[in-house]
């Protein structure tokens, strides 16, 4: 799994999840922060025509930090909503990647995520096709 | 003119305890919890976020929590808030051709790639109140999910391609082409006109959802028709990606639900070109069809000129009104401004009236005279 992938996931990770999760695996890696937490917003672009001129939508708010393990890789923590603990759990979870303990995070926190996310996803898939129709157009009196 | 004025803090002091108080409601009643409003007052959530311009729920349930259920008056909190944080960028624009569809329906073709989903819609209901609601502990609806889970695990979802690209395959529908232009953004530089298409989208979505639906429904009745049909609509997720600067690439920063309309209007032609289908477009946060089909409706009334169309002298057409009286705060902070004191402008009026009154008086003749 790249690092793209795994950060995507953090992103957009339920926050209850991601805090239980990060619990369950019971590290506490020593830290320094090269940004602390910070709450902000994102212009969301959308397109004219879906594919055509783009144009801002709106903000939406997210949280960043970045730190350093000690004598460790850099962590880089971008999270959706307003959320300094899910940033550093997920900026935290960014840095461990790239050490040893990179499979115990995969194993524990990124795989169990995205089958969550997936679920939820398929979830809602499946209620969305119980409502798939077929229309049949019918001749209209007045038409003969 | 608004006079500033001093004094009044003992009763300001007791009219806000007052509110809060009345916010609150009955004690003996629980109170809501911003999970509740979230979850069960979901098109609420949408209408503040889309309107108040930022996607974040939790903090739109807070602020129909503390606004006592008043929209604007939420949306109004949203935009004060949304000016305190900073901006780390933009993203990229989101691909609502790959979104995860709760709701996707076509009102020109009935059997589409990807079929017609009709998702949780309040189509096709009798409009009748449902009392059971009413009743303490209702009837727990049929849990829909377990149902079709079973039925169907782990199916791939059918692509949902979109109906403007087929018409656009036979060329029947103008293109809608990327220039590659950077959008301009009117939370960073004041309105000017003419607008760009960017500018008037983006002033748009953040339109407030009655000014809009009256336009829209202006064209439908005959101001400026331009006869559009719901090419799709459709409602559901999309990630947002966005390139972070520290990382040297794009991930995902999250999620969000969208709703877009495309209509698909009347043709034009010339000389050089011949007739094609036109289009307008829709683009919201949240589950907010209404307000989408509304800006997809005026989006495309705004487009006279640009499609050599004449000015029929719409209101629909007119850019100006359009876009400068669709802001539900901007209107809302000049319309309930006059009700804050201006005792000193009343009081020069007030002056100027008896002069003049004084002066009639004076000159009866005159004034008998000129009848």
């Amino acid at each position: 799994m790249d690092r793209k992938t795994w950060l995507s996931i953090l992103a957009k990770a339920d926050t209850a999840e991601l805090s239980a999760l990060w619990d369950a695996l019971a590290l506490a890696p020593a830290f320094s922060w090269l940004r602390r937490p910070q709450i902000g917003a994102v212009m969301v672009q959308g397109r004219a025509g879906g594919t055509g001129a783009a144009f801002n939508l709106g903000e939406m708010t997210v949280t960043r930090c970045t730190l350093q393990l000690e004598n460790g890789p850099v962590g880089v923590g971008y999270v959706q909503g307003r959320d300094a603990a899910k940033a550093e759990i997920a900026a935290l979870a960014d840095a461990l990647l790239q050490t040893a303990a990179a499979q115990a995070i995969l194993d524990g926190l990124i795989e169990p995520l995205r089958a969550k996310a997936q679920a939820r996803k398929a979830g809602r898939a499946a209620k969305a096709d119980a409502t798939r129709v077929d229309f049949f157009t019918l001749v209209r009196g007045e038409d003969g | 003119m608004y006079v500033a004025v001093k004094g009044g803090e003992a009763a300001i002091d007791a009219a806000h305890d007052w509110l809060a108080e009345e916010r609150r409601g009955p004690t003996d009643i629980a109170e809501l919890t911003l999970g509740q409003i979230k979850g069960q007052m979901s098109l609420a959530i949408a209408r503040v976020m889309a309107e108040g311009s930022l996607y974040d729920p939790d903090l739109a349930a807070l602020a129909i929590k503390q606004a006592r259920g008043d929209l604007i008056e939420a949306i109004f909190l949203i935009r004060a808030y949304r000016t305190t944080l900073p901006r780390f960028g933009a993203s990229h624009p989101v691909e609502t051709g790959d979104m995860a569809c709760d709701r996707r329906i076509s009102a020109t073709f009935k059997d589409l790639p990807g079929g017609q989903v009709l998702g949780p819609t309040f189509d096709y209901t009798h409009r009748l109140l449902d009392f059971k609601l009413a009743a303490d502990g209702a009837l727990a609806a049929r849990d829909v999910a377990e149902d079709v889970a079973e039925a169907a695990p782990d199916t791939a979802p059918e692509p949902m391609p979109r109906v403007t690209e087929f018409l656009n395959a036979e060329g029947l529908i103008e293109p809608e082409v990327d220039p590659g232009e950077a959008p301009g953004d009117l939370t960073r530089a004041p309105l000017e006109l003419p607008a760009s298409r960017a500018l008037r989208l983006q002033s748009l979505t953040r339109a407030d959802e009655g000014f809009l639906l009256g336009m829209a429904y202006s064209t439908q009745r005959g101001y400026a028709r331009n006869h559009a049909f719901v090419g799709e609509l459709r409602i559901g997720t999309v990630p947002v990606e966005m390139d972070i600067p520290e990382l040297g690439f794009a991930i995902e920063i999250g999620e969000i639900t969208l709703t877009e309309c495309e209509t698909v209007n009347q043709f034009r032609g010339s000389e050089t070109a011949p007739p094609q289908f036109t289009r307008g477009y829709g683009l919201v946060f949240g589950q907010t069809e209404r307000k989408a089909i509304s800006m997809a409706l005026v989006d495309r009334a705004l487009r006279w000129k640009e499609l050599d169309e004449d000015d029929l002298g719409a209101p629909a057409q007119d850019e100006e009104f359009v876009l400068y009286h669709a802001d539900n705060i901007q209107a809302t902070g000049f319309l309930e401004h006059i009700k804050l004191p201006h005792y000193v402008d009343f009081q020069s009026e007030t002056e100027l009236l008896r002069r003049l009154r004084q002066a009639f008086a004076a000159a009866p003749i005159q004034a008998e005279a000129a009848e």
